[in-house]
């Protein structure tokens, strides 16, 4: 789809899966059968290094390795626009149009003023999951879920910790505890996803 | 002495450790032999780099290296389990900060489902779409 449309003008898609094992995302990434990169990272390192806190996060990154558009958020279909209010369609327009030399992302000053850079907080928390990740990999999951737990009371705002663990502790993601979580978190004022303001705008 | 993990990045080391309380010190030698860090004349330094020390008393003793202080020394996020005599590096925030706000895009060397190997720094000349995404 996309990818075909643009792969040919010197335009890659690479997919990161924050998932706790390859075979959660297997049957996903099968059924897309990519011919871009859909890389597994358990360890949750692109979190780590481009402050991400939730899923799906999408950045625009240059022919120079420059980030372009920073953390945003984008689906690529519409499944999820009732849950969201995002659309997918004016994330695609821009893109195309970026892809196609026709439109140009943000300027160096738009992505520092909209670039969401990490606290001590969040690498403490971030530090957590990965102490808990390890632990959960040895079997130690009782001990796991203290970190597991901590990391989402020291950055609160950060899904992929607070749900991203959730299968590594018997929960479901998709389940009640998750939608309790939302809600609370909706009521004190705090939006799940954050996009760009454009992108916003396409509500 | 106890037998601790230290886990920095995809590194794994198993330490002698002497823990006392929530104070954990780690055994110098087995430090610099498996994480390559290694304290003298003041200084704490790796193959690539040294960083001053303001107390080196405080950091090191007979016992060993204070964890804590090892870590903070280096200005990074320190995970720590005493029960489970395990403990996580993390980023610093600092350092993570200063790398995103120069808008380079970090490079990173992740595995597909196959396990082989790739790195956004391959897509270079391309325009790249990074898509985190995840099956929860």
């Amino acid at each position: 789809m996309l990818y075909e449309e643009l792969g040919g003008r010197g335009f890659v898609v690479v997919a990161v899966a924050l998932d706790r094992s390859p075979d959660d995302a297997r049957p996903w990434i099968e059924a897309a059968r990519p011919t871009y990169p859909a890389l597994i990272d358990t360890h949750h390192v692109l979190a780590d290094l481009y402050n991400v806190v939730n899923v799906p996060t999408i950045f625009w990154i240059d022919e120079r390795g420059r980030i372009v558009r920073p953390n945003d958020v984008a689906f690529g279909s519409d499944t999820f626009k009732n849950l969201t209010g995002l659309s997918s369609a004016r994330h695609l327009d821009g893109l195309r149009a970026w892809v196609r030399g026709e439109g140009a992302a943000l300027s160096a000053e738009e992505v520092r003023r909209h670039q969401p850079l990490p606290t001590e907080a969040d690498q403490q928390a971030r530090a957590e999951f990965g102490l808990g990740q390890w632990l959960w990999t040895q079997g130690r999951a009782a001990a796991a879920e203290r970190h597991f737990v901590r990391g989402g009371e020291l950055a609160p705002h950060d899904f992929t910790i607070r749900r991203g663990t959730m299968p590594m502790r018997g929960i479901d993601s998709m389940g009640p505890q998750f939608r309790e979580m939302r809600q609370t978190w909706a009521a004190a004022g705090q939006p799940y996803y954050r996009p760009l303001p454009d992108t916003r705008g396409a509500s | 002495m106890d037998r601790f993990t230290l886990i920095d990045g995809e590194r794994v080391a198993e330490l002698p450790a002497r823990i006392d309380g929530e104070r954990v010190r780690l055994d110098a030698a087995a430090l610099q032999t498996a994480l390559g860090w290694a304290v003298h004349d003041g200084l704490l330094c790796s193959d690539v780099m040294c960083v001053p020390l303001a107390d080196e008393a405080a950091l090191v003793s007979e016992e060993g290296i204070d964890l804590a202080g090892f870590a903070r020394t280096l200005d990074r996020a320190l995970a720590v389990d005493v029960a489970e005599r395990a403990a996580f590096l993390g980023g610093s925030a600092r350092e993570r900060a200063q790398a995103l706000a120069s808008q380079h895009a970090p490079d990173f060397t992740l595995p597909d489902l196959d396990g082989r190997l790739h790195s956004l720094s391959e897509q270079r000349g391309k325009k790249v779409l990074l898509v985190a995404w995840a099956s929860w």
